[in-house]
């Protein structure tokens, strides 16, 4: 219902982060990571940031070397969850400070933490960035 | 940076990434792998965080980690909250609902879920929230529910997103969350209230009492006026985007009122002023306030009609039209498409920019676009929309052309005005792109084609032009063949010009020629080859001059590695050279198909089609799978009864094709009685035969090979019980040319016997008898009497019976009929009619002789039957 899946793919195809939110096997996520990273790679900066594959949409946007990718099914708003993706990009970035790719890389718990926050079984729970990086704040000054 | 995230972790990240092929990955990472493993069998309590971190990296690149799920247990078991949480983002990972693993977890969920730490209890949440199975949804309903109405609002957001989940896997749930979630609507917590309308959303979709709830005026406004708060609220640094506060919760409620108002016209009453106000008011020019707008929009179209607000809709939705960004337009087209069913007028104003937006660079607009111009294509635009779309595609890329053919012949095959547009717009779309043309849409040209008469001389000549310079577009070909085969004479002789074409001279061995390319081209596949055959034959007769070139052409495939082929040219080359006195009564014009029943019977069952004939192309007793099946099997869609895939309303069609049917609507009159007795016999071909897997393959092997009926020996062996002789049941298609009405006459209740067939030379007597108990079977015993002062050698008798009945035929008493009627040959059949009472017995009969060594045949139907067999 709603997302699918989320996923952070950089510029040569390599995942970074994978959260999918209805099961698939891991032959399936590998064949459709690889068919849907090599369709939105292709395409322009022109063209549109919706792309149509089997029975959902993909909605993505580039941020510099790396592409956001959130599969949702097709009542889904795409406007909506192009806002959403900026917002995951801004509080990621306000927590790791000039978020990179490689940020992600190795705090890749923290970015998945994150995420959990903010959606959750393929819903958006929490848009505001405070709410939703007071627990992970919390968690370090404890560590 | 976390202590507790030790170095190593990044060590692995670093060694991974620095290989530079998938091998030396793979060996990176078997390695950690081993080292993981031996670090679980030391029960490793200090690494387990950083291991089981290892492995989330590892499982994301696409490696097997199944060792490490009880690794996720044991970190979740644990009491540190770094643990538990590490634990907790594992199992969500690594473990999905269908593995029994998960209900280990159970307790520990429970025990999480009451536990005085809220930070633990949200990760319980979460966790539950993403993953679980129906059985733990049971198991912890109460305690989310319980936890709805905790006093931390970031518990209540998560247990209300975990009850969708629940709901979602145990439906029967439902009620019991209708409540708590009708309290969450007041918060005012946003988190909550986001999460809290989602929850309502599912609920209502889920249970209809819960939407009858929800519809309530109390309810109702008190989700318009928080609508309306936070339109009007003020600026709010926490939720804003965009200077919008809170897109998201704006879209889940215009979404929640989306579903309470579709259909109801009293809750779409009360929607309309916040709707009107949130169309008017808010900001385009981000992409945030168009986000919003779009849901308004889709709001506005799914609830009950208020004149004014759909003309708002519709002027945002033009805006957006023609708006640069590549993204709005792509939602504009989606929405129209729904608007469509709404106001079609307003849509159509838009219709040239819509075909500017087939032809964008872009492929998802493309997309929309072409199914929305299908959608507003009706009978004044088609001729210009079709001529638009058929110049775009020859310029189309491939992924593209298979679309938009099926779009463009769709649409030309239900708008058309007249026959010769129809036949001209297939022509140029088969020659741009026939490879992606589906069988059922050149079947159904050829069956239009055959039903335009006087265009048949135009057509023949268009698709021989067409022919010389698109060779390779394999749908083309075989329609061409087809009809150079059945009009040929008209090709050649100029018949039937019509003042706009240019005029063109073509011989018989051009004609032919064409053919000949077509058998031999590389790319031709077997049905084309076999419909070549076909053609070739029909023009040997046509073309007597060139009968001996044809001969050698069909006899270069009687060594052909496939049956199909090698078959018809054995079969053509043996009626080319030895039977030329019934050659050309074989091949006279097909019968014409009604295009009614034919349309009719497409609409109803077109995935019967679909699948017959992919299941008559696998059923072939050679073992060679038929791209498709013959067109004519198509056409007919005669296999479909017994195909594997049973389709009543094939059955149907058949009945009424059939005009066997006692209903009024298929009385027949003597115009329609030609075809409907061709398809007739066609039937009574098909229905030989009891066992469906035979009659699978025999018709396609029948109707292929005979479209003009010539049936051989290889196919009586796929037919039901032949007895000494091969006295399989035949019946020879001609009969159906000849209009005749086949209505059995009324016989007396008793059984008398009848004569059921008299010549000069022969008299056949049936006997009749019931076995006991067995109303629907009939024993007949058919007497067989020579009358002429001959003998009659090997005796053959065959028949042939409709659908509806059954057929079976013992032995012969013998094949030598003596003279004089000195002697007679009995032969026992047994007839079993699944429509006794309804339907009398009709059959037909081949008898089949020798007289002085030379072969004589006699047919005839028996019409009088008693009545009540």
């Amino acid at each position: 219902m709603g997302i699918r899946f989320i996923l952070m793919v950089n510029k040569q195809g390599q995942t970074r982060l994978a959260q999918y939110y209805e099961w698939l096997t891991l032959e399936e996520r590998r064949a459709l990571e690889g068919e849907i990273v090599r369709k939105c790679l292709a395409r322009t900066e022109q063209q549109c940031s919706f792309v149509e594959h089997r029975n959902y949409k993909i909605v993505y946007r580039r941020y510099a070397s790396l592409f956001f990718l959130v599969g949702v099914d097709n009542d889904e708003n795409e406007l909506a969850i192009l806002e959403f993706i900026h917002l995951l990009v801004e509080t990621m970035d306000r927590h790791f400070g000039n978020v990179c790719e490689l940020d992600i890389m190795f705090h890749l718990e923290k970015a998945h933490f994150m995420l959990e926050e903010m959606v959750m079984n393929g819903c958006i729970v929490e848009t505001s960035k405070s709410n939703i990086l007071s627990p992970i704040q919390l968690m370090e000054k404890m560590s | 940076m976390g202590r507790w995230r030790s170095p190593f972790f990044a060590d692995m990240i670093r060694s991974i990434r620095a290989c530079k092929t998938a091998a030396e990955e793979r060996a990176v990472v078997r390695k950690e792998c081993a080292a993981i493993r031996a670090a679980i069998n030391e029960n490793d309590q200090d690494y387990r965080h950083r291991n089981l971190a290892k492995l989330m990296f590892i499982h994301m690149l696409g490696y097997p980690t199944h060792f490490g799920q009880m690794e996720c247990l044991k970190s979740i078991a644990s009491a540190g909250f770094p643990e538990k949480r590490i634990g907790y983002l594992g199992l969500m990972l690594l473990l999905d609902e269908r593995q029994e693993v998960l209900m280990l977890v159970t307790n520990s969920l429970k025990q999480d879920l009451n536990h005085t730490n809220q930070y633990i209890v949200g990760l319980a949440l979460c966790a539950l929230g993403n993953i679980c199975s129906a059985e733990m949804a049971r198991d912890l309903a109460p305690e989310v529910e319980r936890l709805l109405q905790f006093r931390d609002p970031n518990i209540r957001k998560k247990a209300a997103l975990c009850s969708i989940r629940i709901i979602k896997k145990v439906p029967d749930l439902a009620e019991n969350f209708i409540n708590p979630a009708a309290a969450l609507l007041k918060e005012k917590h946003h988190g909550v209230l986001i999460t809290g309308i989602q929850l309502v959303t599912d609920i209502c979709k889920v249970s209809t009492e819960a939407l009858e709830f929800f519809r309530k005026p109390k309810c109702l406004d008190g989700l318009v006026k928080t609508l309306r708060d936070v339109v009007n609220s003020p600026y709010a640094p926490e939720y804003d985007i965009a200077g919008i506060t809170d897109p998201f919760l704006h879209i889940r409620l215009l979404k929640l009122l989306h579903v309470l108002g579709q259909g109801d016209a009293d809750a779409s009453d009360c929607m309309n002023d916040i709707l009107a106000q949130v169309a008017t008011k808010t900001e385009s020019n981000k992409n945030a306030g168009n986000a919003i707008l779009y849901e308004c929009v889709e709001t506005i179209m799914s609830i009950e009609d208020n004149g004014g607000l759909r003309v708002l809709a519709i002027n945002i939705l033009g805006r957006f039209l023609s708006n640069r960004d590549n993204n709005i337009r792509y939602v504009a087209l989606n929405m129209l498409m729904k608007a469509i069913t709404v106001d079609a007028q307003a849509v159509q104003r838009h219709r040239a920019t819509i075909l500017e937006c087939v032809k964008d660079l872009d492929a998802s607009i493309r997309k929309r676009a072409l199914e929305l111009v299908y959608l507003l294509v009706n009978e004044s635009n088609v001729k210009p929309l079709t001529k638009e779309l058929i110049d775009y595609l020859e310029i189309s890329d491939q992924e593209f052309k298979g679309d938009l053919t099926a779009k463009i012949c769709s649409m030309v095959e239900k708008f058309s005005p007249d026959k010769i547009w129809y036949i001209d717009q297939m022509l140029k779309v088969l020659s741009e792109a026939g490879n992606f043309v589906k069988d059922e849409v050149w079947h159904a040209l050829i069956v239009v084609i055959s039903n335009a008469s006087d265009l048949h001389g135009y057509t023949v000549r268009a698709l021989y032009r067409a022919v010389q310079t698109s060779i390779e577009q394999e749908s083309l070909v075989r329609v061409a063949i087809w009809c150079i085969g059945e009009y040929g004479d008209m090709l050649v002789n100029n018949v039937g010009v019509l003042n706009i074409e240019d005029p063109i001279t073509v011989t018989e061995s051009d004609a032919v020629d064409v053919v000949e390319i077509a058998i031999k081209h590389h790319s031709s596949d077997i049905t084309t080859k076999a419909m070549a055959m076909v053609a070739l034959l029909k023009l040997s007769s046509r073309f007597p001059s060139c009968s001996e070139r044809i001969r050698d052409i069909i006899v270069q495939n009687k060594g052909s590695l496939v049956l199909e082929l090698q078959q018809r040219s054995i079969e053509f080359n043996s009626i080319v050279e030895k039977h030329q006195n019934i050659r050309s009564t074989l091949v006279e014009r097909m019968p014409v198909l009604d295009e009614a029943t034919f349309s009719g019977r497409r609409a109803g069952s077109l995935p019967a089609t679909v699948s017959t004939s992919s299941g008559t192309s696998l059923n072939l007793p050679n073992g060679v799978a038929k791209p498709a099946a013959a067109p004519l099997v198509d056409l007919l869609d005669l296999s479909s009864d017994d195909a594997p895939v049973p389709s009543s309303s094939g059955n149907d069609f058949l009945q009424d094709l059939l005009g066997v049917d006692v209903s009024p609507a298929s009385v027949q009159p003597g115009t329609s009685q030609a075809p409907k007795a061709g398809t007739d016999v066609l039937l009574d071909l098909l229905s030989i035969g009891s066992p469906p897997v035979q009659n699978n393959s025999t018709p396609s092997d029948i109707l292929s090979s005979s479209q003009d009926n010539k049936s051989s020996v290889a196919i009586l062996d796929g037919l039901s019980p032949a007895p000494s002789g091969g006295a399989a049941s035949m019946i020879d298609l001609l009969d159906g040319f000849v209009p005749n009405s086949p209505k059995p006459e009324d016989n007396g209740p008793a059984y008398p016997s009848i004569v059921a067939f008299e010549s000069s030379s022969l008299i056949l007597t049936f006997n009749f008898s019931k076995p006991p108990g067995n109303p629907q079977t009939t024993l007949i015993q058919a007497t067989f009497t020579n009358l002429s002062p001959n003998v009659y050698t090997d005796f053959v008798f065959q028949a042939a019976v409709p659908k509806f009945l059954q057929l079976h035929l013992d032995p012969a008493s013998g094949n030598t009929l003596p003279a004089s009627g000195n002697g007679s040959i009995t032969q026992t059949l047994r007839v079993t009619n699944s429509q006794h009472g309804k339907k009398p017995l009709v059959m037909r009969t081949r008898i089949a002789y020798k007289l002085n060594n030379r072969d004589v045949l006699e047919e005839g139907q028996i019409n009088n039957f008693p009545r009540d067999l």
